[in-house]
């Protein structure tokens, strides 16, 4: 089962990517990149499913991913509403 | 039984590799975000297929509340129109066939390649330590003290963003004043002892369950934007309490690093805790992270320094 979610995660990783890359728009782009994380996260939780037991390691790494991918959303966000009003003021 | 598994399965990848097409390839922006946010709460139902439900309480908050609610603030101040902020070059756009068409070989090879990755997995080393960390939970105790170096980090990296965001500029006034939505106020009155009820649990859980800071920062910071919106927190906007609020953002990575330094004191080691201290320790680490977390994803949702 996590082998089928392995699969799940590559074909997100390389759709993500090709959205990352046709679009001229940063919000999309943001978007795209939220879907990359995701994608990144479900290989390493399906990663940690060994024979051994769950490994809590990977859990923590997405779980700290998590927080940072909603930060640099914040952050990418805030400069593009910056970037927009700016050009705004200078057209007018 | 597996029949019944494997077809829930199979409808969870199927909806998220639907919904994952939709936010990367609808042509609106709005439908764009919106299947997003749907995107994340089915992946919060993945997380907890694969037994990993720590991921899936801070995934439930963070990707389909806060990061959705971050998106739809920052569509209500671009315009509807055309693609903004991005203006390439001529050349740019033939290297974006290339590049198109390495996505498609790199997806092709990643699924490939999935297949024969080694799982070496640290769980039973980590079993073995559980008990000299002072907490019986795996992740909690992975988080704050066998891998805390991450954890401390990661809160900096959360910082670093708030001082960037704070420093574009003073905070964007809320886009639609309270009284036009009649029903906010009330609702955000009725859900607020949950918000702060379910956070106080999931702190509380942290040491033997899953929970703890992380999640519980998450349904805090939640519940908070919740509250910007109807304009019920004007302490963050009145210059006096400036100081404590920047106090409250560091309040998490400051006792962290006194933690650490007082590790270095100790054993010699930085964020080494003593055994005999891991335990309170923790809790405070805990508790303190959990709240700048919260206030830190409100602070970013205020897309500027508030009171400026």
């Amino acid at each position: 089962m996590s082998l089928f979610y392995a699969v799940v995660s590559a074909l997100l990783c390389g759709m993500a990517l090709i959205g990352l890359f046709r679009t001229d728009d940063l919000v999309r782009r943001i978007v795209a990149l939220n879907v990359l994380a995701s994608a990144t996260f479900l290989l390493l939780v399906t990663l940690a499913r060994t024979e051994a037991g769950i490994d809590p390691v990977p859990h923590v790494m997405v779980l700290t991913g998590i927080v940072v991918a909603v930060s640099t959303t914040a952050a990418a966000l805030g400069l593009t509403i910056r970037a927009h009003e700016r050009r705004h003021e200078e057209s007018q | 039984m597996t029949a019944l598994t494997l077809g829930f399965d199979l409808l969870l990848a199927a909806g998220l590799i639907w919904l994952g097409w939709q936010a990367l390839f609808l042509t609106r922006r709005f439908a764009a975000v919106v299947h997003l946010m749907a995107f994340n709460l089915l992946m919060a139902l993945v997380w907890v297929r694969l037994e990993a439900p720590d991921i899936a309480l801070a995934e439930a908050a963070i990707g389909a509340g806060v990061t959705g609610a971050l998106l739809l603030t920052a569509l209500g101040r671009l315009p509807s129109g055309a693609a903004t902020g991005s203006h390439p070059q001529r050349w740019h756009r033939y290297w974006r066939y290339p590049a198109v068409f390495a996505a498609c070989i790199g997806a092709g090879w990643l699924a490939w390649g999935v297949q024969r990755l080694p799982r070496p997995g640290l769980a039973a080393e980590v079993t073995t330590e559980l008990e000299a960390t002072g907490v019986s939970h795996a992740v909690t105790a992975v988080l704050l003290n066998i891998r805390a170096l991450d954890t401390l980090l990661e809160v900096a990296v959360m910082l670093g963003a708030v001082m960037l965001v704070w420093s574009l500029g003073p905070a964007l006034r809320p886009f639609a004043p309270a009284t036009a939505l009649p029903g906010l106020p009330a609702l955000s009155r009725l859900l607020h002892p949950l918000f702060l009820l379910v956070p106080t649990y999931l702190l509380w859980r942290g040491a033997h369950a899953p929970g703890g800071a992380f999640p519980a920062g998450a349904v805090l910071g939640a519940g908070g934007i919740l509250l910007l919106l109807v304009e019920r927190i004007g302490w963050m906007q009145q210059p006096r309490f400036k100081p404590l609020l920047r106090l409250l953002l560091v309040a998490g990575l400051a006792l962290f690093l006194a933690v650490g330094l007082g590790g270095l004191l100790l054993t010699g080691t930085f964020l080494a805790i003593p055994q005999a201290l891991a335990k309170p320790a923790i809790l405070a680490v805990e508790v303190a992270t959990a709240l700048s977390i919260a206030l830190m994803l409100m602070a970013l949702y205020l897309y500027g320094e508030p009171g400026r």
